[in-house]
């Protein structure tokens, strides 16, 4: 991966990336050169997580707003990357960092603090994140399963506020 | 039902003959002034010209009031016809029997009244419960449809009205182009008055009701231009048109759109400023919004900028603001009066255009006119309105649906702006004035009357998306709260500027910069929303727990029910979130215009949460109960000869008070048993004696910083404090119960300061509690309910500063809830003193 031609994309690439994001031409086009001017070390991946292209476009394409005629498309094929349950997985990823499937307190803490100011003390946030599972939690582990994510968050219009519009 | 019939007809007889009486009244006093000369001292005499203006205002203002009051009598009627398609029925009514009493139309809705004294509060209060996220999320759609839709809606009426005169539909019309124009811009507009009053009763969901409404509230800077430009270019007359006035109609279109804008923003900062230093003045300073909001639409209209423009955006500036620097009873009192002048000036309008209507001398009729006119209005606006949202919906992330769209269409109602602007017409330069008028009247009945009677049909019909109930749980706040977080990195990292960028953008400078300037500092610090659902949440908790334990309890203290206020049927439900009652389900509305709403202190997770579940079947009825104990005895000032003090009613709800306190005082002092902290407890009762002149706790000392609530209910002061205790140090075994006081325990105490540490006593406190810590819940133990027989025996309640003391409840069951007390409990003490 020395030289800066490798990582140039083929047409072939974006034909895939096409079929498994749902991007179109001008959008990967578009995303790449910004995908390469973030890669400061021009090495193919970007610097903290090793992410190279196509990660970078799976992930991206969970936001992409959804559209009605996907869901007639083919019923076989599996969901798009951008279904409300796909979001709503890498949201709950967002959360469970170490994949066990679940969200314990910790987890949420961490979340929790991360996200609410600085004048909330730990046991208050403690307290929070109790009555933040004893809400979701249905089956009583003290955890929260991605089913139950789901379930607490069925009112929520994820559709929306999950995606934002890519330019082309 | 039969009485509200007949005390409707007593009315009408009531208004016939006053209406009678006061023409006989002027005529008799005119002779009286001829000839004055008194014989003897009249013992009473009879002044009817010396209050007639007022007395008038106030006559009509009970007439239109009691008609809403007759309308709502009866629900099966209002389902169906829009209480404002009735209301302007009642005004047909009243203004036929004006009629009838003085062949004149003595009363009608003038162009002054209303711009000037019914219309800017309904603006305002609408103005102040925007949602501004949503309206600003949506700003892009409503400007469209507010200004080129609006611009269309008039050109194309004029247009096609003048060529339908042209080709003679109209029969013997001489109307020019210019007042076509002038004619279409006044009606183009979409009324926010009538469109509140019909959308009101279909619950549609917030992005279609945004739209319209946004569109309805922005278009008036439309409609002033065009308005004034028109009636400008008719003066001038058709010749003296040419590129240059045109140039100018459009740079004063966007002075006086933005001109009206900055300005209401300016006065929104003002108000804003302004609640930041009322802190000595919290009797009146919910006044100050209502002032300067109408301020606000005065001076724009002063300006000739657009007045509704400036009080709209006055409101929604200040709105966040100023709730958050007034003390809760203030906010509460804002809110309330706002639907109070809205509600009543809406009234007030409809009737008199039903009013107006009965009027001999402006009634021209003209079939083609009036008809032409609806059918093209109708048309222009679905037109319109399919043709920008296929526009917008290439720029929207979410696009707005067809069924939608037609909602949007049909919503274009038209009200009483567009009449009061046809009032304004010159007759000298319109001849047609009157015919004018006419049309304008019978598209507003059309619309209102017609077009609302078939909104709620329609919508459910198409199963138009209906407003979807907000969820209060925290995982859902805290889940919002990751999305937008989400969406801006992904904006970022995706190297778009987006909205959520500009969003954010916008959040950062405001808690940098306004914030600092707009909020008094001690607010500053608590505003952290997940924060507040979670406080509401746990209040909720608490008071489910509470209304379990009461139910469980002796009958004797449960009250009638009927004194209870059901506060949703009045309101919008869209304002039922201010109002709704506690449900006893814990994902369900929490009642945000409580008392306890804006407390952002540290509190302690109740693990009531199991409890809860066992005691939700049947707790509602409760509940309400509950919550009618719990606010009537915070919230019932018993108003004595003073305007500047009120004091809270000190009879059984003061028992309330005693419980609420105690449990709060033994979640505190499990907290600090465990911490190892002297609480720092105290409760007073003084009798209405020792009640005298206290004086808002804001200027009482400094030590007791964190009484300090704008709340009249917490009256501390360090006099009193004194009072209570003639050993300091020692062993306090006095009880000293104080209504309406409060403890330090931070978590019901609405603390506007939790992360400063509360201020004791120094004659209570060895030790300083740090406030901000809040029980981990592992302890929050659930309490023993409180039986009525309980109660009365707490009134006698022990204090202690020994941190090893645990609380004690004048019961033995109390104890077997103790798994967690370090200290087996010991009997009671005897009170001290028990004043």
């Amino acid at each position: 991966m020395g030289s800066r031609a490798s990582t140039l994309l083929r047409e072939e690439e974006i034909e895939e990336i096409k079929k498994e994001t749902g991007f179109s031409h001008s959008q990967i086009t578009r995303l790449y050169s910004r995908f390469t001017s973030l890669d400061k070390g021009e090495n193919g991946t970007l610097r903290e997580d090793q992410v190279n292209f196509r990660g970078f476009m799976r992930t991206l394409a969970h936001f992409r707003p959804i559209e009605d005629n996907e869901k007639n498309k083919n019923p076989t094929a599996s969901e798009p990357l951008n279904s409300r349950t796909n979001k709503l997985l890498f949201a709950f990823h967002l959360y469970d960092l170490d994949r066990d499937d679940k969200i314990s307190r910790d987890e949420l803490l961490q979340v929790l603090r991360m996200m609410v100011g600085v004048n909330i003390s730990d046991e208050q946030l403690g307290s929070i994140a109790d009555r933040t599972i004893q809400e979701a939690d249905t089956n009583g582990d003290n955890s929260i399963s991605f089913n139950e994510f789901i379930k607490v968050l069925e009112k929520v219009d994820v559709e929306q506020k999950m995606s934002i519009r890519f330019l082309h | 039902m039969a009485t509200t019939w007949r005390s409707a007809l007593s009315l009408y007889m009531l208004l016939l003959m006053v209406s009678r009486g006061l023409s006989l009244a002027s005529d008799g006093n005119k002779i009286d002034e001829v000839n004055v000369t008194l014989t003897t001292l009249p013992i009473v005499s009879w002044k009817w010209e010396h209050v007639s203006e007022p007395y008038l205002v106030a006559l009509w203002i009970i007439v239109c009031w009691l008609c809403k009051l007759i309308i709502e009598a009866n629900h099966h009627v209002t389902n169906v016809i829009p209480e404002s398609a009735l209301l302007i029925g009642f005004g047909f009514i009243l203004g036929g029997i004006v009629w009838g009493a003085d062949l004149a139309q003595t009363f009608k809705l003038s162009q002054r009244t209303f711009f000037f004294f019914l219309l800017p509060q309904i603006i305002l209060d609408t103005g102040y419960s925007m949602p501004n996220k949503l309206f600003f999320g949506n700003l892009g759609g409503i400007l469209v449809y507010a200004i080129i839709g609006t611009c269309w809606n008039a050109a194309s009426l004029a247009l096609s009205l003048w060529g339908c005169q042209k080709g003679g539909a109209m029969g013997d019309l001489d109307i020019g182009f210019l007042q076509y124009l002038l004619f279409g811009s006044l009606i183009a507009a979409v009324d926010p008055v009538a469109v509140i009053a019909v959308f009101e009763q279909v619950h549609v969901n917030e992005v279609l009701f945004i739209l319209v409404f946004g569109e309805s509230l922005l278009n008036d800077g439309v409609t002033v231009v065009l308005f004034n430009v028109c009636d400008a270019f008719v003066t001038l007359g058709g010749s003296k048109i040419n590129a240059v006035e045109i140039i100018k109609g459009i740079i004063s279109f966007f002075v006086v759109a933005f001109g009206g804008s900055l300005l209401g923003f300016a006065f929104g900062i003002l108000i804003s400023l302004l609640t930041r230093c009322t802190k000595n003045i919290q009797i009146i300073e919910a006044g100050f919004v209502f002032i300067l909001g109408y301020l606000s639409y005065l001076t724009a209209e002063m300006l000739s900028l657009s007045a509704i423009l400036s009080i709209v955006f006055c409101g929604i500036c200040c709105q966040k603001y100023i709730n958050a620097n007034m003390d809760e009873s203030s906010v509460n009192t804002v809110r309330y009066a706002m639907k109070v002048f809205a509600n009543g000036s809406e009234t007030i309008i409809f009737v008199f255009l039903g009013i107006s209507a009965i009027d001999k001398t402006i009634w021209v009729w003209n079939t083609g006119f009036i008809l032409l006119t609806l059918f093209f209005i109708l048309i222009y606006r679905f037109m319109g309105t399919f043709i920008l949202t296929w526009i917008l919906n290439r720029f929207r992330l979410v696009p707005i649906g067809l069924i939608d769209q037609v909602i949007i269409s049909y919503g274009g109602l038209r009200g009483a702006v567009a009449y009061g602007l046809a009032v304004m017409l010159d007759e000298t330069r319109i001849k047609e004035k009157n015919l004018m008028l006419c049309t304008t009247l019978i598209v507003v009945y059309f619309t209102v009357i017609i077009q609302g009677i078939t909104m709620k049909p329609l919508v459910t019909w198409l199963n138009v998306k209906k407003a979807s109930v907000s969820e209060d749980s925290l995982i859902e706040k805290v889940q919002n709260k990751v999305f937008d977080h989400m969406l801006v990195a992904i904006e970022d990292i995706s190297g778009q500027i987006g909205h959520n960028y500009m969003r954010d953008k916008w959040n950062n400078f405001e808690d940098k910069w306004l914030s600092k300037l707009l909020l008094k500092p001690s607010v500053r610090k608590n505003r952290d929303n997940i924060f507040a659902v979670f406080h509401r949440l746990n209040l909720k908790d608490a008071m489910s727990y509470v209304a379990e334990g009461e139910r469980k309890g002796s009958l004797e203290f449960i009250r009638n029910e009927s004194a209870f206020i059901d506060f949703t049927k009045k309101f919008d439900d869209k304002f039922s979130e201010v109002m709704s009652d506690i449900m006893a389900d814990t994902s369900s509305h929490y009642n945000r215009g409580s008392s306890m709403r804006r407390d952002p202190v540290p509190s302690v997770c109740l693990e009531v949460h199991e409890q809860a579940i066992k005691g939700m079947n049947g707790v509602e009825d409760s509940h309400h109960l509950l919550q009618q104990h719990l606010y009537k005895g915070r919230k019932q000032h018993l108003h004595r000869y003073s305007r500047s003090n009120f004091s809270v009613n000190t009879d059984e709800n003061e028992v309330q008070e005693i419980f609420q306190r105690t449990m709060r005082r033994r979640l505190e002092s499990f907290k600090s048993a465990k911490m190892g902290v002297a609480p720092p407890k105290k409760i007073s009762k003084h009798t209405k004696k020792d009640q005298q002149q206290k004086k808002p706790n804001g200027n009482s000392a400094d030590k007791c910083k964190s009484y300090h609530s704008g709340d009249e209910d917490f009256e501390f002061s360090e006099a009193d404090s004194a009072n209570g205790y003639d050993v300091p140090g020692s062993l306090p075994m006095r009880v000293t119960y104080r209504a309406g006081a409060g403890i330090e325990n931070p978590t019901f105490m609405p603390d506007p300061d939790p992360t400063a540490s509360m201020h004791i006593p120094p004659w209570l406190a060895d030790t300083e509690v740090d406030s901000s810590i809040a029980a981990p819940s592992q302890r929050a133990q659930v309490r023993l309910p409180w039986t009525p027989s309980n109660l009365r025996r707490l009134a006698p309640l022990r204090l202690s500063t020994n941190s090893t003391d645990s609380f004690m409840l004048p019961e033995a069951p109390a104890t077997q809830q103790r798994g967690n007390e370090q200290q087996p409990p010991s009997a009671p003490p005897p009170t001290k003193r028990h004043m």
